[in-house]
């Protein structure tokens, strides 16, 4: 098999539990091309190569990357491999353990089960106390021992986890090398491989965690590499992480557990590129799904990380990943009024099945999509997704009426409008929790809708949190499969250092981030596919001494002729000000301590244009009109001027009330809002009159 | 719950509907999630500054806003300790009530940017480690509502290293008692203050790293609420407040309303007092009327002369926590006290004043809790939910270093939850008291000359059941400090087991124990001890109850028994002795003698 020359174009797969997308670019001719086909649950091979047939043959393609949530819905449905631990003696049942917390504040009830259960855990006799001074030497055949006994048990991998081990891994690689010995199998591997971080818990659970999707995420990879191969592919196949980066498909299967966001992280990055390019770097993204409303963060066009991420509870996963606030508020969360009188929106869903009243597959509770049909914001007649022919309007009226209107005192189309404006106030918190909370000025900011749902709840979300104002991508749909497209490749690792900054040798820090560096940028570069460059950014988790959280601290410093020029000043300096951005005050006269190294290499992709996916110079006003419907707003029906979305021409402008309707996607326009179409086809709305 | 909701719809019919119409239910429920945002993020911000691990991991912290009069919880964190939710409002009441004194006596005037301290524990409840900061927030040089934060300090004095000193008699010898003082006058802190508290600290920069922390999330919570004031405008926050009080009160009525109606008593004991070595008695009498609950404490033993009494504010702020636990639904506020009445006598040990000790605080209401969960289970058995583990341990280990530099290494262990309808008890929980997780080894080994040579589930620590109780731990701690440690532990449940319920049994005793020249030693009060010295190499070793178990041992399918004795959760003996299930050599389930074994118990 030999690489294509030909291959210029990239295609982005992003495969959801519905609809696989995927987005096609030719950097040849600058084109592009969009699909979208049924997923195939269960073997997801089958729609993958559905899809990229839509463009052709699959041999001719240049090279593909893949979003998917292959990884999270093993994790969420426990359907990972069997597969077992090496602790230190006295440790193994750290991972059930957990860090002694419970599921809810308030209740009592709800058990947790591990993902190793008990008997798949082994302890052996070793121990690295905290200053990295190895106290008792493992044992070799120890660890042979229990490897054995783990492969008598049927386990499929193998993760090695010694306390202190980010101190000193002298005892694990020698540990790991034992099982190796025994038992030649890609699936084993140490916690200082995984994560070389101080705190026990967080590190066994995520090398846990890593060695469950090993095999399952290794599978899949390979069962969709061989139909690859099949069809005559031969160029580079990539893995969207959750930190927004595209990695190889050897590291993912090496460290799987980085794609458990892997999807919606491919999203937020489309988002950042379009938004960016359009002029507007500082973004809120936001998904509205079937059952939840995911939010993210992007300033200056950077997505924001979040070090540690709960999949579920006790499932801790520590290593970057894109900070997705999640609320349980989509459209088909269901409106009730609780015993306290007070209307509540979710989080429980219908979901996609039965879905919505209006669906008419059997759920009679009415939900927010319900809401959104009865006061003639989506077409009744002209579904989205094309399954249904169309939808009932007077069963979600009643259920409406029944479920809402009558506990509190509204006539049906009232009913219908607190639904919304709820559903509005919690997408809104939600916003606001990842912005105004965090000290973010959301007048800075844009919201960047994206999925099905988003666009028609947007003009609320500008009033409502006071946002500049709104920009629609031109396919909110295949933002995700986009986001494949675009992503820069990247790679992070982390090390526990625990220096103190009085009297730092600055050189041994210097040495270390150098080494780092190079580590990092060996990932990038063995990849694969093409960047301009890669960048290498460092941070420092520090904190003062006494204190256990630590802040992040960018250290604006680069490799150069092998020194990256680090000083204590600088450090320090940069300390205070991550502090005092994070905190009110500093506490001068204390130590600070370095408590981790964060190196990160970036490898960034040639650059997209994105006016590729701007309409047609031929596109008329005219041409996109389709009429009028009555919409209601504000307690009164409005006749409003409905559109066909991607016929509009670059400089058309829409003063709401409006609805946009695409096949993917409505926008609905406020009154008193104005959408505009700029040059890369996206829809910039905002307050009529601004700009 | 059919009851329930019938009830519901009634109450909500009649024209007294607690639902505050002036505010529409739209803003109502916007204002809501917007002012739980604020009082979350003042929490973590405290979490994320705070310099000890009881604060900044164990989340023992707590931050609220409250009436300007009353002192009354209006919103409070989703994160914040749950005893605290309750006492909160006393703290913020005391205050009230100093300042209501001062202007009387012409002393002194509040003002914006005034911050009060204090860790009085007969006015806020709890104990001395409990350091309470309240500001004022003022709107129109008027006084709209109160701020408040609560944190543990890791010391403050006494003669016990992390407080929690088992054998006080006194409240002095607990520590330094701060009644409310005026940290801050007009946003100017009193530097005076902050040095009297530095020097009665074994770990002054501890607290005052803290205390910077609290005023970190008292600043911000001002800076938040002010922006939303703004927003909104006064009235439309206080018609807000008035409803969500309404509300809890409305849920709350309903909650008690679908219990039968009738009393159901349920005791139980705490080991002794420290000092003393004889059980004391907590006794509740639970009495449902209509829509009303009387909870009357007057059976219980009398104030006892160790640290285990506690302040009347402390018992109704742990009744709170127990009932939020039975009825998750109700929201966190002062309504949802309105529909209880509490009958705590001075004469027993949960109504005492200043200075009957009150260190070991946490043992006495986690036993207040179980025994309102106990009457519970008696008047709804199918919603039972059995004993908790029960005690905090308070475990401290004290010394130095060998460069010389003090040390105090103190933390709360964690247990198993009782059994329950819905599921067994979640293994190596913390208490209900509680959101805290527990710190990591690592970074105890990192900041102590200790090292662990256990951190362990406790096999049959579980109480059997249909639903089995969670488990509790085992850690065990060498010394590697070259002159030592000096121990102390204020622990419980050593005598008196967590119970179970409906069938369920109980689960295993606390257990303390230390290496000796010959072997090992265990505090001849059980879970109480003070200075223990321990050589470096030596270990101590701390076993914790599981929970409760929940419905009749036999009634567990023998598959998971199996699975139990297969896991190392439950032992070969436990499994044929307790739950009646055999198992062969191999694990497997001996069906004729698992039906023999289970039919000899029903004959």
């Amino acid at each position: 098999m030999s690489v294509r020359a030909s291959g210029g174009s990239i295609v982005g797969v992003d495969v959801g539990g519905t609809f696989t997308d995927l987005f096609c670019f030719d950097a040849a001719s600058a084109t592009f091309r969009t699909a979208k086909v049924p997923s195939n649950r269960g073997d997801e091979a089958v729609g993958f190569l559905a899809g990229l047939e839509c463009f052709g043959a699959v041999g001719e393609l240049g090279s593909i990357v893949h979003g998917t949530t292959v990884g999270t819905n093993a994790l969420l449905e426990r359907k990972g491999a069997r597969a077992g631990l090496i602790t230190t003696a006295g440790f193994r049942d750290v991972l059930e353990m957990r860090r002694r917390d419970r599921r809810h504040t308030w209740g009592l009830w709800g058990d947790f089960v591990p993902v190793i259960d008990r008997d798949l855990r082994f302890e052996v006799e070793e121990r690295t106390l905290a200053d990295g001074t190895v106290r008792v030497p493992v044992d070799p055949d120890a660890v042979r021992a229990a490897a054995q006994a783990l492969i008598a048990r049927g386990a499929e991998a193998v993760a090695i986890v010694f306390i202190n081990a980010y101190a000193n891994d002298a005892n694990e690689r020698a540990a790991l090398e034992a099982v190796r010995s025994v038992w030649p199998n890609d699936h084993v591997a140490c916690s200082s491989q995984i994560l070389p971080e101080i705190r026990e818990f967080e590190r066994t659970s995520t090398t846990a965690l890593n060695a469950y999707l090993q095999p399952v995420v290794g599978s899949y990879l390979a069962k969709l590499e061989r139909a690859l191969a099949s069809s005559r592919f031969g160029g580079p196949f990539h893995i969207v992480q959750s930190n927004g980066g595209v990695m190889s498909t050897a590291t993912a299967r090496r460290l799987p557990v980085r794609t458990a966001l892997s999807g919606p992280a491919a999203g937020v990055i489309a988002a950042a590129a379009i938004a960016t390019a359009a002029g507007y770097p500082d973004v809120i993204t936001g998904d509205l799904g079937g059952t939840s409303f995911d939010v993210s963060l992007v300033t200056g066009g950077a997505t924001a990380l979040a070090a540690q991420t709960t999949i579920d509870f006790g499932l801790v996963v520590r290593t970057p990943m894109i900070e997705i606030t999640t609320i349980g508020a989509g459209g088909g969360s269901i409106a009730h009024v609780d015993k306290g009188g007070l209307l509540q929106v979710g989080p429980e869903s219908a979901g996609s099945r039965p879905g919505p009243v209006c669906y008419g597959h059997g759920n009679d509770r009415p939900t927010l999509t319900d809401a959104n049909v009865v006061l003639g914001r989506i077409n009744a007649e002209r579904p989205i997704g094309g399954a249904l022919a169309r939808l009932d309007v007077e069963a979600a009226r009643e259920a409406i009426r029944h479920h809402v209107g009558e506990p509190l005192g509204l006539d049906p189309m009232a009913a219908a409008e607190a639904i919304v404006r709820i559903a509005d106030a919690r997408m809104a918190g939600a916003i606001r929790l990842v912005s105004i909370e965090r000290g973010h000025d959301p007048g800075r900011y844009v919201a960047v809708p994206f999925g099905g749902g988003g666009a028609l709840h947007v003009c609320a979300l500008i009033d409502d949190v006071g946002l500049k104002g709104a920009l629609v991508p031109r396919f909110p749909g295949v933002t995700s499969a986009l986001g494949c497209v675009i992503a820069d490749i990247r790679h992070d690792q982390v090390r526990t250092l625990n220096l103190t900054l009085d009297g730092l040798d600055a050189a041994a820090l210097d040495a270390r981030m150098v080494a780092e560096a190079a580590e990092v940028r060996d990932v990038v570069a063995g990849a694969g596919l093409p960047v301009e460059r890669i960048d290498i950014v460092f941070a420092l988790d520090m904190h003062y001494v006494g204190q256990t959280h630590t802040v992040e601290v960018p250290v604006a410093v680069t490799v150069r002729d092998g020194a990256t020029g680090v000083t204590e000043a600088l450090v320090r300096a940069a300390f205070e000000r991550a502090y005092l951005t994070a905190f009110s005050r500093l506490l001068p006269g204390l130590g600070i301590r370095i408590v981790s190294l964060r190196t990160t290499a970036i490898g960034r992709r040639p650059h997209f244009d994105l006016t590729a996916l701007a309409p047609p110079a031929d596109a008329s006003l005219d041409a996109a009109r389709r009429g009028a419907r009555p919409v209601w707003f504000a307690g009164r029906w409005h006749d409003t001027a409905v559109w066909s979305r991607l016929d509009l021409p670059v400089g058309a402008e829409i003063a709401g009330p409006a609805v946009l309707e695409q096949p993917d996607a409505t926008t609905v326009v406020d009154p008193g809002l104005v959408a505009r179409v700029d040059r890369f086809g996206n829809l910039i709305i905002t307050r009529a009159g601004r700009h | 719950m059919t009851a329930l909701d019938t009830l519901g719809d009634s109450i909500l019919g009649t024209p007294a509907m607690p639902l505050a119409r002036p505010l529409d239910p739209v803003t109502l429920a916007v204002l809501k999630g917007r002012l739980e945002q604020i009082v979350d993020e003042m929490d973590a911000t405290l979490y994320r500054s705070a310099f000890n691990p009881i604060i900044a991991e164990a989340r023992d912290a707590c931050h609220g806003l409250y009436h300007a009069e009353t002192g009354a919880t209006l919103v409070q964190g989703g994160k914040g300790l749950p005893i605290f939710v309750g006492a909160m409002a006393f703290a913020v009441k005391a205050v009230i009530d100093k300042v209501a004194e001062e202007a009387a006596a012409g002393r002194a005037v509040l003002a914006p940017g005034d911050v009060f301290l204090f860790n009085d524990p007969y006015l806020g409840g709890t104990h001395l480690n409990d350091m309470r900061l309240v500001q004022p927030l003022f709107r129109q040089g008027r006084l709209f509502c109160w701020l408040a934060s609560v944190g543990h300090w890791l010391d403050i004095g006494g003669n016990v290293p992390g407080g929690f000193n088992a054998r006080a008699t006194e409240s002095f010898q607990e520590g330094v008692r701060i009644p409310p003082v005026r940290l801050a006058r007009a946003g100017v802190i009193d530097e005076d203050i902050v040095a009297i508290l530095a020097a009665n600290s074994r770990v002054p920069v501890s607290n005052r790293g803290d205390l910077a922390g609290q005023l970190n999330a008292l600043d911000l919570g001002e800076k938040r609420l002010n922006a939303l004031l703004d927003d909104y405008g006064e009235a439309t926050i206080t018609a807000a407040f008035d409803a969500f009080t309404a509300r809890a009160e409305a849920l709350m009525r309903d909650a008690v309303a679908a219990l039968p109606d009738g009393t159901f008593s349920f005791e139980d004991f705490l080991d002794n007092d420290g000092i003393v070595d004889t059980p004391l008695r907590i006794a509740l009498d639970l009495t449902v009327a209509g829509d009303r609950m009387t909870l009357d404490f007057s059976r219980s033993s009398p104030p006892c002369r160790g640290p285990l009494n506690i302040a009347r504010s402390t018992a109704v702020a742990c009744c709170y926590v127990a009932l939020k636990h039975v009825f998750p639904d109700v929201p966190a506020n002062a309504g949802c006290l309105a529909p209880i009445d509490f009958v705590i006598p001075e004469t027993t040990l949960l109504g005492v004043s200043a200075p009957k000790p009150v260190g070991g605080y946490t043992e006495t209401i986690l036993r207040v809790i179980g025994v309102v969960f106990g009457a519970l289970a008696r008047a709804v058995p199918e919603r039972a939910t059995a004993g908790p583990f029960g005690t905090i341990n308070a475990l401290s280990l004290a010394g130095h270093r060998d460069d010389g530099s003090r040390f105090v290494m103190f933390s709360f262990y964690g247990g198993g939850l009782g059994g329950n309808p819905e599921s067994d008890g979640l293994n190596h929980a913390n208490n209900p008291i509680s959101t805290a997780t527990i710190p990591p080894v690592e970074i105890l080994e990192a900041a102590y000359p200790v090292m662990f040579t256990q951190w362990a589930l406790r096999p049959d620590s579980a109480g059997a059941g249909r639903h089995r109780g969670g488990l509790g731990a085992v850690y065990e701690i060498e010394v590697l400090a070259k002159d030592g440690a000096d121990v102390f532990l204020l622990g419980e449940r050593g005598r008196f087991a967590p119970f179970g319920v409906g069938g369920g049994l109980p689960a295993a005793l606390n257990r303390f124990s230390w290496q000796t020249d010959d072997g090992e030693a265990s505090p001849p009060l059980a879970s109480k001890v003070t200075d223990v010295a321990i050589r470096q190499g030596r270990w101590v070793r701390l076993e914790t109850p599981g929970g409760g178990g929940f419905g009749l041992p036999h009634e567990r399918p023998p598959a998971l028994v199996a699975r139990d004795v297969r896991l190392g959760y439950v032992g070969r003996e436990a499994a044929r002795a307790l739950y009646g299930v055999a198992l062969t050599e191999a694990g497997e389930i001996d069906a004729a003698a698992t039906a023999k074994l289970r039919e000899g118990a029903e004959a």
